[in-house]
């Protein structure tokens, strides 16, 4: 067991863990976070993804020790139901959705992706949600959400 | 998720109003081989209840699958009542709460939970006017319900629905003949009402059973033998005891499992343990490169579906063999499940698809009084079918009887999901057809080879994956619901002459229901041959179609498809293909068309879908368009690129690596039209794509290449 400092949606935590632990069991399990899921453990369908410095990544693998001077950013940190960030917003009104549980790491990966490149044609999309697995084959709507939430996030 | 109890009516007493009784319905559920669930004398309080806010709440026996059934459940009632949808929360399946509506399973969730709904919500509607005009003393004519309240026209005056029942529920029976609100006054039914979860998956609330969280929690792990049949030789806990925060471990004759206060330590004990212990390893499974005939060897039952007519194949008939292999549901969240036993009574927080069956399978199990036991239901990751999801209930509840007091929960790991649940049987198809001089068919010739397409628990626990490891036994599933098989074998087409074979063995994999079941493969095979006889016929594919078909809501889909591909170019290196199926023959119709594309690196792609249904009466058309675009590009994975692999010991598909599924970047472009007829009939819509949508992907690589793929997948023959 060692001290473990995080820096999870703006708020710091001080945690007491054994340092392999993978961050997505420390988000889910100590700090009560829902958004990040666990998929498959192998950084293979994208369920787990948070916001690390900004850019979508795996949170189910790498351990807890070497994240402490980041900063991670989950779906809880982007906004609430009062305050939806555009991406949220976004997949809202497409009703993007199936049973969902592939969602946070569409929209953590759309988020990232729309910060470097504000219009992505669909080329990119492909490329910035690439590592997220939906099994219900909701992909066309998130497309379209992805370019809705460019376009929200554009006008903002 | 807190687990708070809503706040019922304080005050539970009935109200019981004479109304005339027709004591029996019959709830007829998904045919998966098991009884029908026949509830008696139903009540309108099984469905319906007054919140003290005024609100009202809806008891569903159905589960939440992201099929979006809340929120259409929800737009029926408030239909009827003339309620706001916001007035309506919906209760999924829980026992001992919710009526028992069996399985959320063959895409009956609208016909019969919600037409269920519909008419207690009806009954309700009609007896709260009726109670608030004695009540009042006005006439009941004078009085309507708007915004869940009881208006009276001549004054204004409003009562709510708590006041008029004076904190009493609504006992009366649900006659069989209700009056029903006019489809024509419809203001919520038919529209696209916003599902309610979304919100919360976006903003990171808990939603699945994944997400529950109690004091105390136990996190649990199950080790997985080698093989199906493996037997523990040597048990060797040592090492994973040692690791920190572990609680115990348990093991019951071959069935092992882990407790341990933090999730990750329980992780990596399983990891050691699955090491560390020695199990037998029997090379069990068959290793073959005739795998066609080595199923037709085993194949053991047979059953004729249909004879029609005589067969005679005098004149020069085509002939054809397809394939289907095993799938998987591959749900992207492994199942999970959280048990607690408190020393008399067991509760379970499950997703399985049927609370009920699955209260029964485990009372079965563990000698348990189902009068103790409560299972309620919380939506999981898309199943699909039964995969994973009553088991790992089943493991909880032995776990959590060995360790009472706390609540515990076990998630199965990737490996174990993708390694242990029950597939989707493979199957191999045999046609034969020829022509008349007309060029229309003849003769038709059919014959497959299926395992079981259900091996649902339905109350006994021989279908639990546990209960053989924690017997000490060897009793596998018995033999699960055949029928299946035959799921849309015989054609929606006219013809002669026709014989319909199925015949049945046991294959080497754990199987059970795969959305669709057979229908998937069955008409894979017959709309390839459609398109194969249609080039015998020298006719167009979607013209020889239409030559057979009789029913004008078939030929509306394919007409409908035609006009949506009017304007289509075709490069020389693309090709365009069709095909219609009635899923089930009886339920909702769908026709597919699909565009693909021969790429410069040989690779197929798909680049377009378009898929037309008539369901009927429609009550939501964005979950009907949802799903349905869903199922396409779910087949459209299925029929490209996967295969369930496995060696002599067991199967050797254990990620998304081995097992791959489709990505963002094999999303073709996809339109969904709907053609609803809201005078007819709502029909089972949640399966209705899987079939069809596989047969327009094969026909239309054969429009581009030339070549005609009848073993899926597709990856066999061309890369994708
Ligand atoms: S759970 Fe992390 S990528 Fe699958
Ligand atoms: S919506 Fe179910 S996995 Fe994507």
């Amino acid at each position: 067991m060692d001290k473990i400092s995080l820096t999870v949606n703006s708020k710091k935590y001080q945690l007491e863990t054994d340092p392999e632990t993978p961050l997505l069991y420390v988000l889910r399990n100590q700090l009560e976070l829902n958004g990040p899921k666990y998929g498959c453990g192998y950084e293979q369908c994208g369920a787990c993804m948070v916001l690390l410095d900004d850019k979508a990544y795996p949170s189910c693998r790498i351990p807890v020790s070497v994240v402490q001077n980041r900063d991670i950013i989950t779906l809880k940190g982007l906004g609430n139901r009062d305050k939806l960030h555009p991406v949220q917003e976004a997949f809202l009104e497409e009703q993007a959705a199936q049973c969902g549980y592939c969602l946070n790491g569409m929209l953590i990966s759309t988020i990232s992706l729309l910060k470097e490149n504000p219009d992505p044609d669909r080329a990119a999309i492909d490329e910035g949600l690439k590592r997220v697995l939906c099994r219900c084959g909701t992909h066309s709507r998130f497309i379209k959400a992805v370019e809705k939430a460019a376009a929200k996030s554009r006008l903002r | 998720m807190k687990i708070t109890r809503r706040t019922f009516i304080k005050n539970t007493g009935y109200v019981a109003i004479g109304f005339s009784m027709i004591p029996e319905t019959v709830l007829s559920y998904e045919s998966c081989g098991f009884e029908e669930v026949i509830m008696q004398d139903p009540r309108v309080k099984d469905w319906f209840q007054v919140l003290e806010d005024g609100r009202i709440l809806i008891f569903t026996g159905k589960m939440e699958l992201g099929q979006g059934i809340r929120i259409a459940i929800a737009q029926v009632a408030a239909e009827e009542l003339n309620m706001d949808i916001d007035q309506v929360e919906v209760h999924l399946a829980e026992t001992k709460t919710t009526p028992n509506e069996g399985y959320t399973a063959g895409s009956r969730s609208i016909t019969q939970s919600a037409m269920n709904v519909r008419k207690a919500a009806a009954t309700a509607a009609d007896i709260l006017l009726e109670t608030a005009s004695e009540k009042y003393n006005l006439q009941k004519q004078s009085l309507i319900l708007q915004k869940g309240k009881i208006l009276n026209k001549e004054n204004g005056k409003a009562y709510s629905f708590p006041e008029v029942l004076q904190g009493k529920q609504i006992e009366a029976a649900i006659p069989s003949e209700i009056k029903l609100k006019r489809k024509s006054e419809y203001q919520l039914v038919g529209t696209p009402v916003p599902r309610k979860d979304i919100l919360k998956m976006v903003t990171g609330e808990p939603v699945y059973v994944q997400d529950l969280r109690f004091p105390d929690m136990i996190h649990a792990r199950v080790i997985r033998p080698p093989a199906y049949n493996s037997v523990l030789e040597e048990f060797k806990p040592e090492k994973a005891e040692k690791l920190s925060t572990i609680i115990n471990i348990i093991r019951k004759n071959n069935f092992i499992g882990i407790l341990a206060g933090d999730e990750y330590q329980a992780q990596k004990a399983k990891e050691i343990l699955e090491r560390d212990c020695k199990w037998s390893v029997p090379a069990s499974l068959p290793q073959t490169d005739a795998w066609k005939d080595y199923i037709k060897e085993i194949s053991s039952k047979s059953e004729n579906v249909e004879s029609t007519g005589n067969l005679n194949f005098r004149d020069n008939s085509v002939k054809a063999f397809y394939s289907k292999p095993y799938i998987m549901h591959g749900s992207i969240g492994p199942s999970c499940a959280v048990g607690f036993f408190d020393g008399d009574k067991l509760q379970i927080w499950t997703h399985s698809q049927g609370v009920y069956p699955l209260q029964g399978a485990v009372a079965d199990l563990l000698n348990i009084n189902e009068g103790k036991m409560q299972v309620t239901g919380v939506p999981g990751s898309g199943c699909y079918g039964h995969n994973a999801a009553d088991d790992v209930s089943a493991e909880v509840a032995i776990l959590a009887l060995e360790n009472p007091g706390k609540h515990i929960r076990l998630q199965w790991s990737r490996s174990d999901e993708h390694g242990w649940e029950p597939y989707g049987s493979a199957m191999l198809m045999e046609l034969e057809g020829n022509l008349d001089k007309n060029g229309k068919i003849n003769n038709w010739k059919y014959e497959l080879w299926s395992d079981t397409h259900s091996t649902r628990p339905g109350g006994r626990k021989e279908n639990l994956l546990p209960t053989s490891y924690y017997e000490g036994t060897r009793t596998g599933p018995s033999q699960g619901y055949l029928g299946g098989a035959y799921r849309n074998a015989q054609p929606y087409y006219t013809i002669q002459n026709k014989k319909i074979d199925a015949h049945f063995f046991e294959g080497p994999l754990r199987v059970s229901a795969l959305r669709s079941l057979g229908a998937y493969a069955n008409i894979f095979a017959i709309e390839s041959f459609m398109d194969e006889l249609a080039e015998k016929a020298g006719k167009d594919p979607l013209e020889f179609r239409l030559d057979h078909l009789t029913d004008q809501r078939a030929i509306d889909i394919l007409n409908k498809l035609k006009e949506m591909t009017s304007n289509l170019h075709l490069a020389g290196n693309e090709g365009l293909g069709f095909a219609f199926s009635r899923y089930k023959n009886t339920d909702s119709y769908f026709g597919a068309a699909v565009k693909v594309s021969r790429e410069k690196d040989q690779r197929i792609r798909i680049k377009n879908m378009w898929g037309v249904i008539d369901s009927g009466e429609v009550i939501n058309p964005d979950g009907l368009k949802n799903q349905t675009e869903g199922g396409m590009i779910q087949s459209a994975s299925w029929t490209m690129m996967e295969e369930v692999k496995f060696d002599k010991t067991h199967v050797t598909s254990l990620d998304w690596q081995d097992y791959p599924i489709f990505r963002i970047a094999n999303i073709p472009h996809m339109e969904v039209q709907i053609i609803d007829r809201p005078y007819e009939p709502p029909l089972g819509a949640g399966e209705a794509a899987q079939g069809a949508t596989s047969a327009a992907i094969v026909n239309a690589i054969y429009a581009a290449t030339g070549q005609r793929v009848r073993d899926l997948p597709v990856k066999k023959t061309f890369s994708v």
